[in-house]
């Protein structure tokens, strides 16, 4: 059956990976590409870059980044960050990236997520969704988590997929940066409403976070950043134990040459 | 020409540069072309693509390419469909409605069934039935790739499936006939295995009297 997903975020600015991953022995460990192509051959499934550059560089930037990753990482990329409009996700995608995670732009305007569905497939289109809790639901915010849009998270994501959405990326911004563990309530109740891929984030600290989001959660992917980034643990580490607790997981290559 | 190279189709079907990219880590030289004298002069000849069955069917007969592929076929180059470039083999699509392909292979392309999510998407792996390939050469059976579809093809021969992938049924992951190979995966995707089976491809460019088709 197919795999549940190890994928790392990265954060970047500017062009630069915004938390340094100095650890690593890297040519460039503040470059994206050079440390997606790290991850890649580390075994990773996939790799989510999120834009956070503030400039009206900031499609050159992004564009300059997709197709630079291209040459060097050979695992499905998602770039998401002030993705805005058709134009902004032909430019990513032609550039080579398999994915754009949209998030406050399909909030403000719904109809760009039937709009690019239509045009590029829903395979490509992430609906990303930052949800905080609030009196037993959870509500969604927008602008990067500082504006709260005074809709209900679980019913945004089912909209978003009969827009035509292919896979919702959901953070909770209660867990964010806590390194408790995801959260499984607001993840479990996302997966179970919709029928396409949902991505946990935040909230991982530890290895058993993971096997938790994945069996109790039954999350599809879960989103990576710290633990990896700070070498708490390596992705092989992960997979292993991911493997050895059940969980259907790609297993990292050893060279067969 | 003498020259050796891979001729990567362009038929506006999405995104292709990433094949390119892939056959470039291996030092190959894979030019991207929407030339049909430039894809019949190749040593090997790759259709990849994302998109609907009947836009591919349709650009590649505007493009004056199906041709081109019937005849890289008929004078057995290695040729390789990835994706919707594997499924345009096939004699029918079901997307939308019935509607003709290039029929290199007898059968059809159907929506996927069962009680799965699509499309198709992520890591899954292969069971070999065609252990001896030369594409699945230091491949693994149980091995996975990255697979990104809806629609699967059913063929009419099932002589010519290469492996098979389980997604609540089972689907066909690639087929195999002669120098004609289809993979229902993304091998430019799909990481060091990925890259393994373009370089594989890449070397069937070379004749068994060293030298390119």
């Amino acid at each position: 059956m197919i795999s549940k997903r190890i994928i790392p975020c990265l954060d970047v600015n500017k062009g630069r990976v915004v938390k340094g991953v100095s650890f690593l022995n890297l040519k460039d460990a503040g470059d994206p590409v050079e440390l997606a192509a790290f991850y890649d051959r580390e075994g990773a499934d996939e790799i989510v870059f999120l834009d956070i550059t503030a400039s009206h560089e900031k499609r050159k930037t992004v564009v300059e980044l997709a197709s630079r990753t291209a040459e060097k990482v050979f695992i499905p990329y998602t770039i998401g960050g002030g993705i805005n409009t058709v134009d902004d996700i032909r430019d990513v995608l032609k550039n080579g990236a398999d994915k754009v995670s949209i998030n406050t732009a399909a909030v403000i305007s719904p109809e760009l997520i039937r709009k690019a569905s239509d045009i590029f497939g829903s395979q490509c289109i992430v609906i990303a969704i930052d949800a905080k809790a609030k009196a037993g639901s959870w509500e969604v915010y927008t602008h990067g988590g500082r504006i709260p849009a005074g809709i209900d998270a679980i019913k945004w994501a089912k909209k978003a997929e009969k827009l035509g959405a292919g896979e919702v990326l959901l953070t909770s911004m209660d867990r964010d940066g806590t390194k408790d563990g995801y959260d499984l309530a607001l993840t479990k109740a996302v997966v179970d409403s919709v029928n396409i891929p949902v991505i946990a984030s935040g909230g991982a600290g530890n290895l058993e976070h993971l096997r938790d989001v994945f069996i109790i959660a039954n999350a599809d992917a879960a989103l990576v950043a710290s633990i990896f980034h700070y070498g708490h643990y390596m992705i092989k580490e992960a997979k292993e134990y991911l493997i050895s607790q059940g969980i259907d997981i790609r297993p990292i290559l050893q060279s067969t040459d | 020409m003498n020259n050796m190279y891979i001729a990567i189709i362009d038929y506006n079907m999405g995104n292709i540069k990433s094949v390119q990219n892939a056959l470039s880590t291996q030092c190959i030289d894979a030019r991207v072309t929407k030339d049909p004298d430039v894809v019949k002069n190749a040593s090997a000849v790759i259709l990849p693509g994302v998109g609907a069955f009947g836009d591919a069917v349709k650009n590649l007969k505007s493009m004056g390419l199906d041709n081109a592929i019937k005849e890289i076929i008929r004078m057995k180059k290695p040729f390789l469909g990835i994706c919707i470039g594997l499924q345009v083999l096939f004699e029918y699509g079901t997307e939308g409605k019935k509607s003709s392909g290039l029929g290199i292979f007898g059968g059809t392309v159907f929506r996927l069934t069962g009680n799965v999510k699509i499309p198709h998407m992520g890591w899954n792996s292969i069971r070999i039935l065609k252990k001896g390939s030369p594409i699945f050469k230091g491949i693994r059976d149980g091995e996975s790739f990255y697979f990104v579809h809806s629609y699967s093809a059913v063929p009419s021969d099932a002589g010519i499936v290469s492996s098979m992938t389980e997604y609540e049924n089972e689907i066909i992951s690639s087929v195999e006939q002669n120098n004609v190979f289809g993979l229902q995966f993304h091998p430019e995707k799909s990481s060091l295995s990925g890259l393994k089976i373009l370089k594989n491809f890449a070397d069937l460019a070379i004749n068994k009297q060293g030298r390119p088709y």
